[in-house]
């Protein structure tokens, strides 16, 4: 952030005559939108990859004709048209639940940006509890999934939404494991702290650190994840074929956008958190490099190609049914996360 | 500009309670706790109690506010009806809230050590927060675990009774 209002404050020299109480919040503000920004386009550009990665799996092409080249502007259209939709909301929903119900959805999923580390200067605020934070707010957005379902007085949504829930709760116990392996390995919550610990190329990052216990908190953290973004395999709270579409069956338009924006935020989010805690963060595979917008690029790759493995999960795995969704979060997840975490514990203990 | 911020949450707070109160709508009062618990957590940052800020969301907007409201949702169909009390007994709820806001006070003005521009605390909250729970606290630390855990298996016992 104070890379982020020297640069505001170089590029714009009057700023300095304007009161701080109306400076500070208005850089903040322009930190927000060019994250926003941001995961706009990324969504643009990882549905149109997603689409073809899927057309390729099922021998099609996917789409073709719009913008000329691979179809590549296909999904622009499809935001345009997303955008120009009629607002529906249904005659007996709640009416002020079901519009506020995005935005808490969506404010979970972008306040988790607040503290994703995307290189060594370009990060909203260093936080000392960091990885602790990410795990707080995005709880809230289980609220407002809670909040759709019900509001929308549709027995799917409410289906979906219920699922939902008790899915993101049960793997957020999994996640949480995982992460206190990487913390009880670094010694601090900070991401920074976590990022400074990996440093030295690519056999200091901590997937190889305490033997196989980091690497399994890492697997363990890469399917709890795919779970808590509601994909492929762990899709059962919007499994089209049974429950239409989960707890945004009712959302049309500009409200629909925001809750996919949301789901394809949390998919960048996790990308990002499991390179940062496990693949060295921003650094590269030689370590960390001083030229500018390096670290960027090594950031996004990783989370990127966490993505495009999430993606390729969809087109390779079966759905799971709601029993066998539990059983693996509570039977199996959970136990071999607890039993990872004592032997590293024990690992580190011993070690040290 | 940290008044500024003090006066919007603790807006949330008093406004988010004000409903959960107030409404008549069962739905509504367990959704407006979301602002009450977001505002009180904002309150704990601007305190510099990163920690408990949180702590304070994770386990009372992701854990308890859910359960809540799985439990309105689950047993019974009272969503819909609207519910009143006609019969508000005010005197003693003016009593009772007046007490504790006086026992309040005085817990605040008995303690000397209050966070300031010449005593700024501590920088890292967590691994104080982790000492002491390991140490001087350990006794209620546990105690409060294990109440949780009976806690946990009797309302299990008491669900699955009918099964028997």
């Amino acid at each position: 952030m104070d890379y982020f209002i020297q640069i505001v404050t170089d590029l714009l020299p009057g700023l300095d005559g304007l009161p701080v109480w109306l400076v500070i919040p208005s850089i903040m503000f322009m930190f927000g939108a060019l994250i926003f920004t941001g995961i706009s386009i990324y969504s643009l550009i990882i549905l149109w990859f997603e689409r073809k990665i899927a057309a390729h799996m099922q021998d099609r092409l996917g789409p073709m004709e719009v913008g000329g080249w691979h179809g590549w502007l296909q999904t622009v259209a499809d935001a345009v048209k997303l955008l120009l939709k009629e607002d529906i909301i249904p005659a007996v929903a709640d009416r002020k639940l079901f519009k506020l119900a995005p935005y808490i959805v969506f404010l979970a999923a972008f306040s988790v940006f607040a503290v994703l580390p995307f290189s060594d200067k370009i990060v909203g605020s260093e936080l000392n509890i960091g990885i602790f934070y990410i795990l707080a707010v995005s709880s809230i957005g289980v609220v407002g999934i809670l909040m759709a379902g019900w509001a929308s007085n549709n027995k799917w949504a409410l289906f979906g939404s219920m699922r939902s829930v008790a899915q993101l709760v049960s793997y957020e116990i999994p996640i949480g494991l995982s992460i206190l392996v990487v913390v009880m390995s670094v010694g601090s919550l900070s991401m920074r702290d976590i990022v400074m610990a990996q440093d030295g190329g690519i056999f200091n990052w901590m997937i190889w650190q305490n033997a196989p216990f980091n690497f399994i908190a890492f697997l363990i953290l890469f399917i709890a994840g795919t779970a808590e973004t509601n994909r492929v395999p762990f899709d059962i709270p919007e499994a089209e074929s049974e429950l239409v579409a989960g707890f945004h069956v009712e959302y049309s338009g500009m409200r629909f956008s925001i809750f996919f924006l949301a789901e394809y935020a949390n998919m960048l989010a996790v990308g990002i958190i499991a390179s940062t805690l496990f693949l060295g963060g921003w650094q590269g595979i030689t370590g960390a490099s001083s030229a500018p917008g390096i670290g960027l690029i090594w950031m996004l790759l990783k989370g990127f190609l966490i993505v495009l493995v999430m993606i390729w999960f969809r087109w390779t795995l079966p759905r799971l049914r709601v029993d066998q969704l539990m059983y693996v979060c509570w039977k199996v997840l959970v136990p071999i996360s607890f039993i990872n975490m004592v032997g590293a514990g024990i690992w580190i203990g011993l070690s040290s | 500009m940290e008044s500024f911020v003090f006066y919007i949450f603790a807006f949330m707070v008093v406004a988010g309670g004000w409903v959960v109160i107030y409404s008549n709508n069962l739905i509504y009062s367990a959704f407006s706790l979301l602002f009450t618990f977001v505002g009180l957590a904002g309150l704990y940052g601007l305190l510099m109690a990163d920690f408990i800020a949180a702590t304070q969301i994770l386990i009372y907007a992701g854990g308890v506010l859910i359960l809540l409201l799985f439990g309105i949702m689950l047993t019974a169909r009272k969503t819909s009806i609207e519910i009143t009390q006609s019969n508000l007994p005010r005197l003693p709820g003016a009593i009772i809230s007046s007490l504790i806001f006086l026992l309040l006070m005085v817990v605040i003005f008995s303690e000397p050590n209050w966070n300031s521009a010449t005593n700024p605390g501590v920088k890292e909250t967590v691994p104080v927060i982790g000492k002491l729970l390991m140490t001087k606290y350990l006794i209620p630390f546990e105690l409060a675990s294990i109440l949780l855990l009976a806690a946990l298996i009797g309302s299990v016992f008491i669900a699955r009774r009918e099964d028997s």
